[in-house]
């Protein structure tokens, strides 16, 4: 007889279901099937890896200041090292390029203060960060102020434009399809009216007919003489279709919270703006934060239509790279540098977005 | 404005809510019919029946979550019509809990208690706080101040969300099955957080199945059926001798 008055003791798991060798058997070779899928699957990864590696990094050519540099048949990444500062700053002209640095730089350091916790009065470095710090932005690329040499924005270009023009977008697409998509919930006929029109108008079309109709069409509707500018044109044309997208993203949001919410508020004596503000939206922004950076990211990879209006954006200037004579044949190169820093940022959103999640998430399932 | 006709200063100095000819519909669908019914200050009102009965709907027209059509509601001599800043008034009056809690889960319990003081009263935050604190102690979870509705039991969602009521200092307090969402070990902790304020001697309107309750805190049961006030007694005459087929077959159905 077994005397047990006590609990067992915990006994450690046997040795085939733990460590290497149990996950090796659990995840790689359960089955005979799996075993073949399994040496299938390694087979096509080397067969992509081992050639793009050594195109990427074993055969490419890194330093040198022309084609005849690039000898070893590999990448050619003296190409994007000759004409970096035309894919970063466009047409600027290279004695102001400190402008833009330090534009982005203000930029960062912001960013960087925002989601630091100890920082004291962080709504008001928000707050200066959407308002204040555009203007000090703009003034900074466009000059013309302080003794800084004035730029025109024909002249603005590469990675600088596509974060400018990503960035204003961002900016504004947000609180204005905020706006819309409370407008098109509203009980008042004629503002849901508008917003639904708005919204279906904007979002029926294609964006590259909105960058035409900006560039082409709007100046014959002007008074002759009157000219604005084209960038900020594609801009207004921008921000004008990615907010009827943002409305539909936050409406989604604002379907997903219980009705009990909005009596909770009333009961409370809240009204419609402050039961917005205060109780709905943080919950529904919350709830659409995937979606609301689903559509930046879009957004910022949409800028790059606006090369057929001729803004010089990120890929338009490594395309421009490629067609000069001196570099002809190096497109690959050319369209790998611009993938990797558009993955680079769409990435960095992605996971901000996912973190943001975390960070908002309060214990409710819901 | 109109102002509750004052002519009978002894009686309706006592009333707090008068209901007279109310009707409801929901498109075709006449939920309420013909409602009549006073309040006096510091009653503790019992509302009873099948569900679909529009006794729900019937306190939600108090406070104007929802409207009704015909007739007049009259709450501390303020006329309910499509005024907003009517409204606004009769609803700074009113406290409401809901059979779903509805505390908002994006903010803190304290926050959910102050809200309202800050963003309505236009109290100062740390004020704000104490008056929560005060409450929240009330219905005994201060503990809890600094957690998220979601970290809490419904039993203790509950409670604070009559804490966040009363620290508006309402005059009336309306429930709507405050009990029917929670489990069973939980809704003792409740009902006796319910007793404690009718014993400070609040007016209240709760619409409830717990006729244990009714029984010993009510001071008029209310029986509604199909939309219309059928019964109306004292606890003691209602459990024990009801005058009405169908409040007995109710009656019978749920004891």
């Amino acid at each position: 007889m077994i005397k047990n008055n006590g609990f067992l003791p915990a006994l450690p798991p046997p040795s085939t279901s733990v460590g290497v060798i149990g996950w090796l058997r659990q995840n790689l070779f359960p089955s005979p099937l799996n075993t073949v899928l399994t040496i299938l699957a390694i087979y096509l990864i080397y067969l992509v890896t081992v050639p793009t590696v050594s195109w990427v990094f074993l055969n490419a050519d890194w330093v040198g200041e022309s084609r005849n540099a690039c000898t070893s048949g590999g990448a050619c990444w003296v190409f994007v090292a000759a004409r970096f500062d035309l894919f970063m700053y466009g047409f600027y002209p290279e004695s102001e390029y400190w402008r833009i640095n330090l534009a982005f730089a203000i930029l960062a350091l912001l960013l960087v203060l925002l989601n630091i916790r100890q920082v004291p009065r962080r709504g008001w470095l928000a707050a200066f960060t959407l308002i204040g710090y555009p203007v000090v932005a703009f003034y900074l690329f466009s000059g013309g102020l302080f003794g800084l040499d004035e730029v025109e924005t024909s002249r603005w270009g590469g990675l600088s434009l596509t974060l400018v023009l990503s960035g204003v977008g961002i900016v504004a697409s947000l609180p204005i399809g905020i706006v819309l998509a409370l407008g098109r919930n509203s009980q008042m006929p004629i503002v849901k009216a508008v917003s639904i029109v708005f919204i279906e108008f904007w979002r029926g079309v294609p964006l590259i007919t909105v960058l035409f109709m900006s560039s082409v069409m709007l100046p014959l509707f002007l008074p002759e003489g009157t000219s604005f500018d084209k960038l900020l044109r594609a801009m207004i044309g921008i921000v004008l279709f990615e907010s009827a997208y943002m409305a539909e993203v936050v409406r989604g949001g604002l379907a997903a919270i219980p009705r009990g919410q909005y009596e909770a508020a009333k009961a409370l004596g809240l009204n419609y703006w402050k039961s917005m503000v205060l109780i709905i939206l943080p919950q529904a922004l919350k709830l659409v934060i995937p979606g609301i950076v689903n559509t930046f990211i879009a957004l910022f990879k949409d800028t790059t239509l606006v090369l057929i209006i001729g803004l010089f954006d990120l890929l338009t200037t490594i395309e421009a790279g490629f067609k000069d004579s001196n570099w002809l044949g190096y497109a690959v190169e050319g369209y790998v540098f611009a993938a990797l820093i558009y993955w680079i940022f769409c990435f960095s959103m992605s996971r901000y977005s996912q973190n943001l999640e975390r960070k908002l998430h309060t214990g409710h399932a819901r | 404005m109109t102002i509750t006709n004052n002519s009978d200063a002894s009686a309706s100095a006592k009333t707090i809510i008068q209901i007279t000819g109310m009707h409801k519909w929901y498109g075709e669908f006449h939920v309420l019919k013909d409602i009549n019914l006073t309040v006096l200050k510091g009653e503790r009102i019992v509302v009873c029946g099948p569900s679909g009965s529009g006794k729900s709907t019937m306190i939600r027209c108090i406070n104007r979550l929802e409207e009704h059509q015909r007739g007049k509601i009259i709450v501390d001599g303020i006329e309910l019509n499509d005024d907003l800043k009517r409204i606004d008034r009769i609803r700074r009056e009113v406290g409401m809990v809901f059979q779903h809690f509805n505390l908002f889960p994006h903010l803190t319990v304290l926050e959910n208690c102050c809200l309202a003081l800050i963003w309505v009263r236009k109290m100062p935050r740390k004020k704000a706080e104490n008056i929560a604190m005060e409450y929240l102690a009330r219905v005994k979870i201060p503990e809890q101040a600094k957690k998220y509705p979601g970290q809490l039991s419904g039993g203790q969602q509950q409670r604070v969300a009559i804490a966040r009521s009363l620290c508006m200092s309402p005059s009336i307090m309306l429930f709507d099955e405050p009990t029917s969402a929670l489990d069973p070990e939980m809704i003792k902790e409740v009902l006796e957080t319910m007793i404690e304020l009718a014993e400070s001697g609040m007016t209240m309107i709760v619409v409830t199945h717990e006729m244990g309750f009714a029984k010993t805190v009510a001071d008029r049961v209310i029986f509604m059926d199909e939309g219309q006030i059928i019964e109306e007694n004292d606890p003691e005459s209602f459990f024990s001798a009801p005058e009405h087929d169908r409040t007995k077959l109710f009656l019978s159905q749920i004891m």
